[in-house]
């Protein structure tokens, strides 16, 4: 195993009810160069879960390794690309992309290079010398994605990265982020509450349950996919996960919404096949 | 200006006391070209220089100790907003004692009146740095002194330039001050001796230099400066 996550426990304090405990008992394994993808409701810990492999965070119990080697602290094997771009302002996109390439000590010839290249992959070759507020956000999003991919990293984390856009935008970088995926081979995990974001993507698909942070159920998805259109297959798999969770949303909106409320998920989705133009 | 030069000429007051615009200007540019103003603006403009940038490393440093650790903050940070409070001029009693009258007292209350709110800006400012920069520079492999040059302290440029104009403002008015009360040569100098020679011309034409010194410094420098950061983030097309 690639990624291997034992036992990991984690609370954080809170105002009225003392330490909250946001992740319970996580136990999972990633493969080297797999899509995986974490969904859960709001406030389940699928992002803690993601700074915890990313060092952002630490754990009070239990074990995060890679390649057997144990994660402490942060580290460029292991680059984060969030839900908002966090490009910086101050830099122009050529040297937000190579701001970490210079850390790892390399020529600035060479770093320049090969951001351009990475720059390129993602279609931004002719704004490298424009700052990040001339960009769209979804302009943005790929130098987040170009920045994290030209370290090279073992393991790409991300975490909702395509939920503050627009839908078009989002289809788009759907299809290139698979691209993308098997060209380099790097391995995957994606932060996700959007299940069909999760089952177009991804191989292998984590479900979280939430209050505290515990795996629910996995499922894993082996046919090709283009990232675009949901297939017989994966309408199939949606409704399975959404199945599974319904009770935590169910248990969100409880507490949200007081005890008397119930979410019936039969009212809510629509005729499945009817989604997203299938029958164009 | 015309109404000014009208009611000088029209009124009982003697020259003395309420020259006309034509007499200061002639005693601004003789005093410019005897180089008595120059030599003045010179000695002020150093005593400023040397006193806003020991405020402005001291208010860095000191800000970054208070947003790094918090017992210097639960200390520190409290003494800060504490003094801040006290006009630095007040301090100048205590100076005189400690230094002596000379331009070591001076600078002593122009650094001390720029340095508390340079410290307060330079907290508020690193304290506001966005989580997702650091958590993204971190994740990158930043860390360590590299963090506090590429992600601490650009983010928080556009704080610490309104920190450094208060400063500056600041500053200067403890300089203007200080020199009033003791120094060998100086703007403030000059307006004391303007004052007790009886030459109201003089001290007109000091006022007006002060004012357009503190207009350049303010509008050409540090606004260009925020503007042009600004344009740079995108924060005002």
């Amino acid at each position: 195993m690639y990624l291997e996550i034992e036992g990991i426990e984690k609370s954080f304090p809170h105002k009225e009810k003392g330490m909250v405990k946001v992740l319970d008992h996580i136990n999972l394994e990633i493969e080297k160069g797999q899509f995986v993808s974490i969904v859960g409701p709001s406030g389940c810990g699928k992002s803690t879960m993601l700074y915890l492999i990313a060092g952002l965070e630490k754990a009070e119990q239990g074990k995060i390794r890679i390649n057997g080697k144990e994660v402490k602290g942060s580290g460029s094997d292991r680059v984060v690309v969030f839900q908002e771009a966090g490009l910086f302002p101050w830099l122009t996109v050529l040297d937000n992309v190579t701001y970490g390439l210079l850390l790892k000590k390399m020529s600035k010839q060479e770093a320049e290079q090969k951001a351009m290249e990475m720059l390129k992959m993602v279609h931004l070759g002719n704004y490298i010398d424009s700052y990040p507020h001339e960009l769209s956000g979804g302009m943005k999003q790929r130098v987040s994605i170009a920045r994290a991919l030209v370290m090279e990293p073992d393991i790409l984390l991300m975490d909702e990265p395509f939920a503050a856009l627009d839908e078009q935008t989002r289809m788009v970088l759907h299809k290139e982020l698979l691209d993308i995926w098997r060209k380099t081979k790097v391995t995957v995990l994606f932060i996700t509450h959007n299940i069909r974001e999760a089952v177009l993507l991804s191989q292998k698909i984590v479900v979280f349950a939430t209050r505290p942070g515990k795996i629910k159920a996995t499922f894993k998805s082996n046919d090709t996919k283009d990232g675009v259109m949901p297939s017989d297959v994966t309408l199939q798999l949606e409704k399975q996960i959404l199945a599974e969770l319904q009770e935590e949303i169910e248990k969100v909106l409880k507490e949200e919404m007081g005890d008397d409320y119930s979410f019936k998920t039969n009212s809510v989705s629509r005729d499945t096949s009817g989604d997203m133009g299938s029958h164009i | 200006m015309a109404i000014w030069e009208v009611t000088s000429r029209l009124s009982d007051l003697p020259d003395f006391m309420f020259p006309s615009f034509t007499l200061v200007m002639s005693t601004l540019v003789s005093g410019l070209l005897s180089g008595q103003i120059l030599i003045a603006i010179g000695a002020s403009l150093s005593r400023l220089l040397i006193g806003f940038t020991i405020a402005s490393i001291l208010g860095l440093v000191l800000g970054y100790l208070i947003w790094r650790y918090k017992i210097v903050e639960d200390t520190l940070g409290f003494l800060v907003t504490a003094l801040q409070s006290i006009p630095s001029i007040v301090w100048f009693p205590l100076a005189i004692i400690w230094f002596g009258l000379n331009d070591f007292a001076i600078l002593f209350i122009v650094t001390l009146g720029a340095t508390w709110t340079m410290i307060v800006n330079a907290t508020s400012g690193f304290k506001n740095v966005p989580v997702l920069y650091q958590r993204v520079a971190k994740s990158l492999g930043s860390s360590g002194f590299h963090f506090l040059r590429t992600v601490i302290l650009p983010a928080s440029v556009p704080q610490l330039i309104s920190g450094l104009r208060i400063a500056w403002a600041f500053s200067w008015r403890a300089l203007m001050a200080g020199e009033l009360l003791g120094a060998s040569v100086g703007l403030g100098q000059l307006l004391e001796s303007g004052r007790a020679l009886g030459q109201m011309d003089l001290v007109i034409s000091v006022m007006i230099i002060i004012g357009v010194i503190g207009t350049i410094m303010d509008n050409v420098l540090f606004l260009r400066l925020e503007r042009s950061v600004e344009r740079k983030w995108g924060i005002r097309a």
